[in-house]
């Protein structure tokens, strides 16, 4: 085990576009450069890069940097807050990211046109010309301007491809509605639905269906990590951190990835199982539970995909008959996700997986839970840790 | 574009408004009164007694109706007449003046930024409304999201008949030279007339700019390529992501494209849209995709594999877009 950074890394190349007042140009143009310029004084490729940290005041997203640059995977992104507070904080996220072997190469940025752009010294800054705001550009217009829009296009390929259909989504937006009725802190607590429920509700973007799509609710949700050897100390049943990984994969896009040959997997998400799975050197056989997550019902079957549960394409069939149900080969969503129980953005679920660990689940399985899944939202650069006994 | 001379001479003509009034004081045509106050109390959906129900608010502390405080600019207002007003009509006053000056040099585009008021006292039925208005300050030139252009404060203090202060509103405006939407900035005249809404644009910047100028300007659909590899690439981005060649053309696009997938989008319903609308990924015949709508067509008889055919057309009285149309076989 790693017990000290002290020489563990080095800088190896530097980068810079020119300093001017107006740099006419975007400043994702001057990320790329200087990211590309910093990889090449290094003597290495895009492709040896697998780590990005950047500020939170950057107005260039880490994926559009690796989308331009050519960047195809990235292990660890990080974004550091409190504008100058920020660039040396950048150096640490490296270093702490290469000194465990989370990725081999890590390349630190800030791009920004201060004065031809948004200033400092205005104090306003009236819708800057961010990547994100770009990207919206190409989608916005045309009325897809939901989340509920970008997966509905995944879905309806990924039914064409595989011969899917709704029954496959009918049984997962069921099946959790029936978990959040036994659970007292759920929206749908008491509120079970029936099949008939869901195949009568309105679609909101054909082919979601109203059940398919997660609620909207008012919360909070935390947690507390120690160290293992303090963990022994306290009251409850310590969650270990079997596994903690991040990814983006080529063509990586927030919700709207549809440049790639294939919009029907997720690549991010099959890089963050690898991880996951290397790192605690389980695999989908050792999961007894899972926290998936399920803003709508189709990215359950797509997380489910990359996690190896089932080939790709195959998750449709494989949760049919109560597979993710209290009693199923792989009990998901026990609280009732973000589909029932309400939408913390995830957090809550981890919650929930915590108490599988500890066996404190209102919905608790009968059988032992060693170890669980939780994971983070679908078609974006994304997240999973798995947690265990 | 102005030289340098020219710009000075510019802004000391703009900055010689600060402090300036915009004119005498405008008096509300009517004395406030409960008919009107009804009216946009129903409108606003705003039931508080106090506004509307005289016999309650005859036994509250106020000891009889109110107006509600945020009317106040109301009472003032110049009415229908104002949607009249052509952008080069005389100016009614010295705001219409300045705008005027504004406009002559390329800074059409008007934008609310902010507006805050201050309440002191309570108007009520037959009080008579005075306002009064002030340049405040007129910032110099600024780059922003929309435009370069100023911001320009005003502050208009409201009194009633007896003198006493009312309520302080500070509003500023940027006027700007549109870089963005020509036609959604265009300053409409008078300002008061509305119009049907549109659809959301997108945000314009360095390296998306030309694409929509080209469907704007020239009603084609562009394809940008590398000029070192000549690989195509869609979104456009600053650099081939292939060879990292920041060098780059374009291509036009035949438009001709299958559907690779769609959706049909059916709630909810946004202003600016009509509905069931349906929304597909199109690989165009140059082997880019497009993300654009599937329009004359049935939802039901969608299919993914469909051939379809695009032109840029005007989707609503400001917005091109490029629309793809099934191709008969
Ligand atoms: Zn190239």
């Amino acid at each position: 085990m790693l017990t000290s950074i002290k020489d563990e890394c080095a800088i190896v190349g530097i980068g810079m576009t020119e300093i001017s007042k107006n740099s006419g140009r975007s400043e994702l143009q001057l990320a790329a450069e200087c990211v590309s310029a910093a990889i090449k004084d290094a003597g290495l490729k895009p492709h040896d890069i697998d780590g990005l940290t950047g500020f939170t005041l950057d107005h260039v997203d880490e994926i559009e940097v690796a989308r331009t640059v050519g960047i195809p995977e990235l292990k660890m992104m990080s974004r550091m807050p409190h504008g100058g507070g920020a660039p040396m904080s950048l150096v640490q996220q490296a270093v702490m990211a290469v000194s465990t072997g989370m990725c081999k190469a890590v390349v630190g940025y800030r791009a920004m046109n201060g004065r031809s752009g948004a200033r400092y010294s205005e104090g306003v800054a009236d819708g800057p010309e961010t990547t994100d705001a770009i990207s919206w550009g190409w989608y916005m217009p045309y009325g897809l301007l939901t989340p509920a829009c970008w997966v509905a296009m995944h879905t309806q390929r990924y039914m064409h491809e595989y011969g899917a259909t709704d029954e496959a989504l009918a049984e997962i937006a069921v099946a959790q509605r029936d978990f959040a009725s036994r659970n007292p802190n759920a929206l749908f607590y008491g509120r079970p639905i029936t099949m008939d429920d869901y195949y009568n509700a309105p679609y909101i973007v054909e082919p979601l269906k109203l059940y398919d799509c997660c609620i909207e609710t008012d919360g909070g949700a935390a947690f507390v990590i120690t160290s293992a050897e303090r963990a022994k100390d306290l009251p409850h049943t310590p969650a270990m951190v079997r596994s903690a990984a991040q990814g983006a994969a080529f063509d990586q896009e927030v919700m709207t990835s549809f440049y790639r040959d294939c919009i029907t997997t997720l690549p991010e998400y099959d890089l963050v199982a690898k991880q996951c799975y290397e790192q605690s050197g389980l695999g989908p056989d050792d999961l007894d539970a899972a926290i998936i997550y399920d803003a709508f019902t189709p990215i359950v079957l797509f997380q489910l995909e990359s996690f190896g549960f089932c080939k790709h394409g195959e998750g449709h069939e494989w949760v049919k008959g109560g597979t993710l149900g209290p009693d199923g080969r792989l009990p998901t969503n026990t609280h009732g996700g973000l589909l029932s129980e309400g939408y913390i953005h995830g957090i809550n679920g981890l919650a929930e997986g915590v108490r599988l660990i500890r066996g404190t689940s209102v919905n608790q399985p009968k059988k032992n839970i060693e170890n669980v899944l939780v994971t983070s939202g679908a078609s974006m650069p994304t997240s999973a840790i798995i947690i265990g006994k | 574009m102005m030289n340098p001379e020219e710009k000075k001479a510019f802004e000391k003509q703009i900055h010689a408004y600060i402090g300036k009034e915009f004119g005498p004081a405008l008096v509300g045509q009517d004395d406030v009164n409960q008919a009107m106050v009804r009216q946009w109390c129903e409108v606003m959906g705003d039931a508080n007694p106090a506004y509307t129900d005289t016999e309650w608010a005859a036994t509250s502390s106020r000891g009889g109706t109110i107006a509600p405080p945020s009317m106040l600019h109301i009472w003032v207002m110049q009415g229908y007449p104002m949607a009249f007003i052509k952008p080069d009509d005389p100016p009614v006053d010295r705001q219409r003046e300045l705008h005027q000056i504004f406009d002559k040099y390329g800074y059409k585009g008007v934008v609310a930024t902010n507006c805050t008021t201050e309440f002191f006292t309570e108007a009520k039925p037959g009080d008579s409304i005075q306002s009064h208005s002030t340049f405040d300050t007129i910032s110099d030139e600024k780059a922003t999201g929309i435009g370069t252009g100023y911001f320009i404060e005003t502050v208009t203090n409201f009194t009633n008949q007896d003198g006493e202060k009312l309520g302080r509103m500070v509003f500023r405006v940027l006027k700007f030279i549109p870089t963005a939407q020509p036609a959604a900035a265009e300053e409409s005249s008078g300002g008061a007339m509305s119009k049907d809404p549109t659809r959301l644009a997108p945000a314009l910047g360095h390296d998306n700019k030309w694409w929509w100028d080209a469907v704007n300007n020239d009603d084609k659909v562009l394809i940008q390529r590398c000029k070192s590899c000549e690989t195509l690439r869609h979104p456009p981005r600053p650099m081939c992501h292939k060879c990292q060649s920041l060098e780059w053309d374009s291509i036009e696009s035949t438009m001709d494209g299958t559907v690779n997938s769609f959706c049909v989008i059916c709630y909810p319903e946004i202003p600016g849209y009509s509905y069931p609308l349906v929304g597909a990924v199109i690989e165009l015949a140059e082997g880019t995709r497009l993300v654009s709508n599937v329009v004359d067509v049935d939802p039901d008889d969608m299919v993914i594999g469909m051939k379809v055919k695009g032109t840029v057309e005007q989707v609503d009285e400001v917005t091109k877009l490029p629309q793809f149309r099934p191709v008969k076989s």
